[in-house]
């Protein structure tokens, strides 16, 4: 079986974002970058499928810029086999991202789909959703456990309530939580080896998708601040002040 | 110009998120009906009814339905979207898993989580864990929207709505229901709580998070957790508050033995008093809390049990 892993170019998760004095955006620039943490996990997911025989061929696909093929040499260093790069500067909603993916599948006749369950930049929570509804495939989103039973998948969900089971015909999209794996970090060895693996760039026209979108971002807020609060230096200081202060007890 | 909410239910109850939901839906203007999918749901198409502000509830009761799996709920809102501009849902994970489908499948982007209703096509929502606030326009024919709860105060209950069915049964051979674990507390949801009191890896295991019970039970508090203390098993994932689990704004949060990253942040900033207990001084959760107190939560909370 072969595995598709989508994994998006996005702000470190540890770099605290500024937003730019015009309001237009937040500021990326010389900003630190890296993979989106629920696509590490979806490629973890995929490379151990495939020591475990399950899976044949792991491939990486992102869209994006030129630089986002660094994120391509992290999967491909993880574990990956080949990588897809769809070029374009664009900025490209989770629609658009979706559309494009969907094409990448036609072509490659994935088994099975891994995505991650949200893009920490803008949090959407979509792609992966959006891409099993036009593939007309069904999804395991938020899995924090993914068994393949023959031409079946078994997919741990985490729901608000607790966790769901849900068994999808093959091929499925799966979209990662963030108990599913934990990543393992690229060894030197294969970062180097990775720099030998296959990376095709396509481009949105070869795929017939068009990037644009109905959405316009018409400004970026720093959110209300809170003003910082008191130490407080006892227990029963701490009950004083809910009680008499904030009022809240 | 119309509006379909998406109820939200679990167990045969309508969800309290749903109240929050119409009520951006009240904000964007225009009549709202609500959609109640599911199996043998016609108690929660009542409770949907009494929702101020909706002008009908149209219920799907089938066994296709049951569970509301994405794939037929998917189908089903996809066929009902056609009389509407707005498709509403809460942003909790039945909205989330279901919403985007029909999105996509109407060709129009999905707007996720808004926290405010500028006007009919211009909306608030966070992005980089609210960090940032993006005011967004949409130029589609159709709105698909998910409603992050804690920014719209709920509806009341006085209305009484007319229940119409909708014969609309869709097929599902692509996914099937196996089994659900859903955690059992007698404490009010984590959500809707007024009061919650939140342990992180500083609780040090699942047996130390007792030590928050009895608070929990003076305050009438739900129980909170950060993603490393659900990590290392000490509780279930459903408690997970942050970026990417619960976000809840209650009059009161008490973060226990949390440092405060901003994925946590993210879930529980817009509280609206928060005490922070941590005995490292230079926790950055310090930076957000009304009251901080610095010490041991293991001496800590005996006391303040005993004080409330
Ligand atoms: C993509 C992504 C998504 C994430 N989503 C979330 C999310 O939704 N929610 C979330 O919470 N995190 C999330 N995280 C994780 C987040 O970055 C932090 O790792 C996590 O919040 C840390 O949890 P913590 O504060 O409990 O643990 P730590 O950071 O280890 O802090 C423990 C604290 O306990 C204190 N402490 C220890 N012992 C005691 C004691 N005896 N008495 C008093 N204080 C004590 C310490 O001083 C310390 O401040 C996410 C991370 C990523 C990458
Ligand atoms: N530009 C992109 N390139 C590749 N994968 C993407 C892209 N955008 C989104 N995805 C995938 O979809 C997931 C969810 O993103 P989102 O729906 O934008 O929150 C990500 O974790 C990726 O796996």
């Amino acid at each position: 079986m072969k595995v598709l892993v989508a994994v998006k170019r996005v702000i470190d998760y540890n770099v605290k974002i500024r937003v730019k004095a015009d309001h237009s955006d937040v500021d990326l620039t010389n900003v630190k970058m890296a993979m989106n943490p629920f696509c590490e996990i979806a490629v973890e997911e995929a490379v151990r499928l495939k020591e475990r025989g399950v899976a044949t061929e792991v491939v990486a696909v992102t869209i994006g810029p030129k630089a986002a093929q660094e994120q391509l040499r992290t999967a491909l260093a993880l574990g990956a086999d080949r990588a897809i790069h769809v070029e374009t500067e664009e900025r490209v909603e989770s629609l658009a991202a979706a559309k494009l993916l969907a094409k990448v599948v036609e072509e490659e006749q994935p088994g099975l789909v891994i995505l991650g369950k949200q893009a920490i930049d803008t949090d959407n929570n979509q792609t992966g959703q959006m891409l099993a509804a036009l593939a007309g495939l069904p999804q395991g989103t938020f899995a924090s456990e993914v068994v393949v039973e023959g031409d079946k998948l078994q997919v741990t969900r985490e729901i608000d309530g607790g966790l769901q089971t849900v068994s999808l015909s093959l091929p499925a999209i799966v979209t990662t939580d963030l108990r599913l794996n934990e990543p393992r970090y690229a060894k030197l060895p294969d970062i180097m080896k990775a720099k030998k693996k296959p990376l095709d760039v396509k481009s949105p026209a070869d795929l017939g998708v068009e990037v644009t979108s109905k959405l316009t971002l018409l400004k970026v807020e720093s959110p209300a601040e809170r003003k910082g609060g008191i130490k407080v230096g006892s227990v029963d200081e701490l009950v004083d002040k809910l009680k008499n202060e904030a009022k809240v007890i | 110009m119309s509006i379909l909410v998406l109820a939200e239910h679990h167990d045969g109850q309508l969800a309290g998120a749903t109240a929050h939901v119409v009520a951006a839906a009240k904000a964007i203007g225009g009549d709202i009906d609500v959609l109640v999918a599911g199996e043998n749901v016609g108690a929660v198409a009542e409770a949907a009814a009494k929702l101020d502000g909706v002008s009908k509830v149209r219920v799907a009761d089938h066994a296709v339905y049951a569970h509301q799996l994405a794939e037929p709920m998917g189908a089903l809102l996809v066929e009902l979207a056609g009389d509407y501009r707005h498709v509403l849902a809460a942003a909790s994970t039945t909205g989330k898993n279901v919403l985007p489908r029909v999105a996509a499948l109407k060709d129009v982007s999905q707007l996720s989580e808004i926290v405010e209703v500028v006007d009919a096509d211009t909306f608030k929502r966070p992005i980089y864990a609210g960090n940032a606030i993006a005011t967004v326009q949409s130029a589609d024919s159709l709105k698909v929207i998910t409603v992050r709860s804690t920014g719209f105060d709920a509806v009341g209950e006085g209305n009484s709505a007319a229940i119409e069915s909708v014969d609309t049964v869709v097929e599902n051979r692509q996914s099937a229901f196996v089994k659900q674990e859903l955690a059992q507390s007698d404490r009010p949801e984590l959500a809707a709580a007024k009061v919650v009191i939140s342990g992180g890896r500083g609780m040090g295991s699942g047996e130390n998070f007792k030590l928050l019970d009895g608070i929990a039970d003076k305050l009438g508090a739900a129980i909170g957790a950060s993603r490393a203390a659900v990590d290392a098993g000490f509780v279930p994932n459903d408690m997970q508050v942050g970026q990417t689990g619960k976000i809840v704004a209650p009059e009161l949060y008490i973060a226990v033995g949390i440092s405060g990253a901003i994925q946590h942040l993210a879930g529980m900033k817009d509280s609206k008093v928060i005490v922070a207990i941590n005995k490292d001084e230079e926790a950055p959760i310090f930076q957000v809390a009304d009251y901080g107190l610095v010490g041991d939560l293991f001496e800590i909370l005996p006391e303040l049990e005993s004080k409330l």
